[in-house]
């Protein structure tokens, strides 16, 4: 060959995919047991799920500082950055594919199971038999079976943490950019500073859930509005808490003088898995609490 | 179709220009727990797909063994439903994924001329996590209260209200699996965008490569679905949620169309890659190159848009509107274009061949006539009138069987003879593997062609006891499926003769076989193509 090829990176033995294999097996087994412990006085399950939460930290902090030194030892061809990009925007796309379900699941109610429940299209005799009282009305603040809640309402708390959220893909955005230009100082105070309201929003969205739970009696419980609500809100939040560590170690790497400005795949990685939180918001936003 | 270049022939670029490749070949168990190698995770893919395989079918047995004769004689109800399940379970989840999933890994990196996978470690982790999956899975059978009993497709509410409470278990372990399915399918598909070597074009790659990629898509497209699915039943059923509870303005139904949104791409998963093979297969024997290239990436693009658009017919007897009903109906019909365009292809691509007829073409051969009844059967069940008789009895278990086992898994013995010489530098005992074809293809066709009678009949599946008329064809379905069961194990023994010995394998043991595979010697090298082969 002519061109002078870099070879493609291909890691030698590696312990961590199987440490992470029993981390994730513990982490199967005794979530599951917690479970089915709920009702009883059973502990092994809570123990067993702690020991793989750890092993698996255990395997993400050495496998990722593996793949870190790896990188600033230069073995990275840019075919394998490709890979890399490539890798996370499929991950994106199947984290889409998570929320589309659940989404699936509130459009569902919404259109179909509650107004059905109502009498709508040809259900008139399922109203009739089942729940002649019931009223089909979303937000569903009575239940067909007759359990009551309060709807959340889209201002406040809501609203505010919509500007969060928002402002914050801004400034990581101004972090990018500062990145790219060199610009370190400033690429730290707006990664930080991005940071800062990601942390904010889940102190916000934890008020939000004690003030439903405490003032508003809208549980996990109540409904398929309540389902829908916790589940979706609930999912976005844990990617929140992840998309902040996520950038929290970047922050760290940065003070610690990584990533160049044409060279830094796990920033861009850290910045398109903030967006798609912050996107997927927006349509929580839309759909749960506004319409 | 691809030539390469003369280098890669002899196999000399092996070794020279990687550090770590001077380190000594692991060995021991080390050598499997750490791998970050292909060729070594296909192995493991394939015989973890075996040894579910063997699991599965040892359900079946069960199952066959008491539908033997009417009444209830050697299992309890509950104890077979939990039968039917778990081999439901093992069979797609445990068996046929995972061995598509190990000829990708075996088969991609050589196929398109690249060193190993896009992120090797990741491989490694999708592979390891899968056993634990399963041993969770079927370690729940033993527990208090049995393992899963409500069917592999665990409708609301027998997976939620009528649940054992192993239910927590299953949940994960299918989690577990869907985590191993998205991430071996990331690397598929980062892989082939990403790893082709120079000049291997998009309409150039095998088919197999073709139908994998699509495949991929499906599954990252999907398998996040089913996690959704079955994390409303462990809510529903552990913390008090309604999504399938229609006293909480929840829907059962809405059960069913989720996890159909997952479950129709998931059949289409569990049959792209056999088109691939197949049409592998059937040029190399037939000394022709494959009729229609084009038209074949085309038609399997077209059967994995529509597969998003015809869930609903699972359930034509739900109560669904009319429109509906109609639409998906029509759409479903709609698939029997682009496959009828692959049926033809393959026959067009023997007309006039000079076709020879060992093992892997046999299978082949008897996968598009079998799959094609398995096609025809579901054209019957697509018709929505005609699905309110055939809906939950055996014509549906017949069907599924025809286009699962003498497709599917048809086509990954097909597979494993075709390549069997490259992995293991012998060429496998063909009389005994003609053995194992006949003996298969025989059975088959006994156990599963008159559960379209059964079922015409009225025979409900998931039942263990039914009425004295269908005695009769029952006894005769299960000596099928008792013979069948018998054969695989020929199939073992092909493969271990194969590997301890035999006949040496030159590097291109079929004389009509294309692809950059064949240009490497027998068996294939630890590492190929660390320096990509240039096609031309």
């Amino acid at each position: 060959m002519t061109t002078k090829h870099q070879p493609y990176y291909v890691p030698s033995q590696s312990a961590w995919p199987i440490i992470g294999a029993v981390g994730l097996f513990l982490i199967a087994v005794g979530a599951g047991q917690y479970i089915q412990q709920l009702k009883t006085d059973g502990t092994s399950g809570g123990y067993i799920l702690t020991a793989g939460i750890g092993v698996i930290l255990f395997m993400i902090f050495g496998w990722f500082r593996a793949v870190i030194q790896e990188s600033m030892a230069g073995l990275y061809s840019s075919q394998m950055d490709r890979s890399f990009r490539q890798g996370m925007s499929w991950f994106i796309f199947s984290e889409v594919m998570f929320f589309a379900a659940f989404f699936g699941a509130l459009f569902y109610a919404r259109m179909i199971a509650v107004p059905w429940l109502g009498g709508a299209a040809n259900n008139a005799m399922t109203h009739e038999v089942l729940w002649p009282n019931f009223v089909a009305i979303w937000p569903l603040e009575t239940t067909p079976s007759g359990e009551t809640t309060q709807a959340m309402p889209w201002s406040g708390l809501p609203l505010i943490n919509t500007i969060i959220l928002l402002i914050s893909s801004v400034t990581l955005h101004f972090a990018h950019v500062s990145l790219e230009k060199s610009k370190r100082t400033a690429l730290t105070i707006w990664l930080g500073l991005t940071i800062l309201l990601g942390l904010v929003f889940l102190v916000l969205q934890a008020e939000e859930y004690i003030y439903a739970y405490q003032e508003m009696g809208l549980t996990l419980s109540s409904g398929i509005y309540g389902n829908t609500f916790y589940l979706l809100t609930g999912f976005h939040g844990m990617h929140v808490t992840l998309g902040t560590v996520f950038l929290l170690v970047l922050l760290l790497r940065v003070l610690k003088g990584h990533f160049t400005p044409d060279k830094h795949f796990a920033f861009q990685a850290g910045s398109w898995y903030w967006h798609f939180v912050d996107v997927v918001w927006l349509c929580l936003f839309a759909f749960v609490y506004v319409l | 179709m691809n030539t390469a270049n003369e280098t890669t022939l002899d196999g000399h670029n092996q070794g020279a220009d990687n550090d770590h490749e001077h380190e000594p070949m692991p060995t021991g168990i080390k050598r499997w727990l750490f791998t970050t190698n292909h060729k070594d995770i296909g192995t493991l893919y394939l015989w973890f797909s075996f040894i579910m395989f063997l699991t599965g079918g040892a359900m079946a047995m069960v199952i066959r063994a008491e539908l033997f004769q009417p009444g209830l004689q050697l299992v309890e109800p509950n104890f077979f439903n939990q039968m039917t399940t778990v081999h439901g379970l093992i069979m797609v989840f445990g068996a046929v994924m995972p061995a598509f999933t190990g000829l990708a890994n075996w088969l991609i990196p050589m196929m398109i001329g690249a060193p190993d996978m896009a992120l090797p470690r990741m491989n490694n982790w999708s592979f390891w996590i899968l056993p634990f999956a399963f041993l969770i899975l079927l370690s729940s059978l033993f527990m208090e209260g049995g393992g899963p009993n409500f069917g592999w497709t665990f409708y609301a509410p027998l997976s939620t209200t009528y649940s054992p409470d192993s239910t927590a278990l299953f949940v994960f372990s299918v989690h577990i699996m869907g985590i191993s399915s998205i991430m071996g399918a990331i690397n598929v598909i980062v892989t082939i965008v990403n790893m082709r070597a120079p000049g291997m074009t998009w309409m150039k790659l095998p088919l197999f490569v073709w139908t994998w990629l699509i495949t991929a898509f499906l599954l990252i497209a999907v398998m996040p679905v089913l996690a959704g699915v079955v994390t409303m039943v462990l809510t529903d059923k552990f913390f008090g949620t309604s999504f399938f509870d229609a006293a909480g303005g929840g829907d059962p139904v809405m059960f069913q169309h989720i996890f159909w949104f997952f479950g129709h791409p998931e059949v289409y998963i569990m049959i792209l890659p056999s088109f691939g093979i197949i049409s592998a297969i059937i040029p190399a024997f037939s000394r022709k190159r494959l009729f229609g290239y084009a038209s074949m990436v085309y038609a399997t693009a077209s059967i994995a848009i529509l597969s998003f658009l015809v869930w609903a017919h699972h359930m034509f007897t739900t109560g669904m509107p009319v429109f509906a009903e109609l639409f998906f109906m029509y759409c479903t019909m709609l698939i029997a274009v682009p496959t009828g365009v692959k049926i033809f292809n393959w026959v067009a691509t023997m007309w006039r061949g000079s076709i020879t007829f060992e093992t892997p073409m046999l299978f082949a051969i008897a996968f598009i006539i079998l799959f094609t009844i398995g096609g025809f059967s579901g054209l019957m069940l697509a018709i929505t009138p005609a699905d309110f008789q055939y809906h939950d009895t055996y014509f549906v278990v017949a069907h599924f069987h025809y286009v699962l086992v003498t497709g599917a898994i048809f086509s990954i013995m097909a597979a494993a003879y075709y390549w069997l010489p490259k992995w293991t530098g012998h060429m496998y005992d063909e009389r005994l593997a003609q053995w194992h074809f006949w003996s298969s293809v025989i059975s088959v066709n006994v156990l599963f062609f008159p559960m379209h009678f059964l079922g015409l009949a009225g025979m409900p599946r998931r039942i263990p006891d039914y009425a004295i008329q269908f005695a009769d064809v029952n006894q005769i379905v299960s000596i099928g499926g008792f013979a069948f069961g018998l054969a695989q194990l020929i199939f073992l023994a092909v493969v271990i003769k194969c590997i301890r010995g035999g006949k040496q394998a030159p590097a291109k043991p079929w004389e009509g076989s294309e692809g950059l595979e064949w240009t490497i010697p027998s068996p294939a090298p630890y590492h190929t193509f660390s320096t990509p082969p240039e096609i031309k």
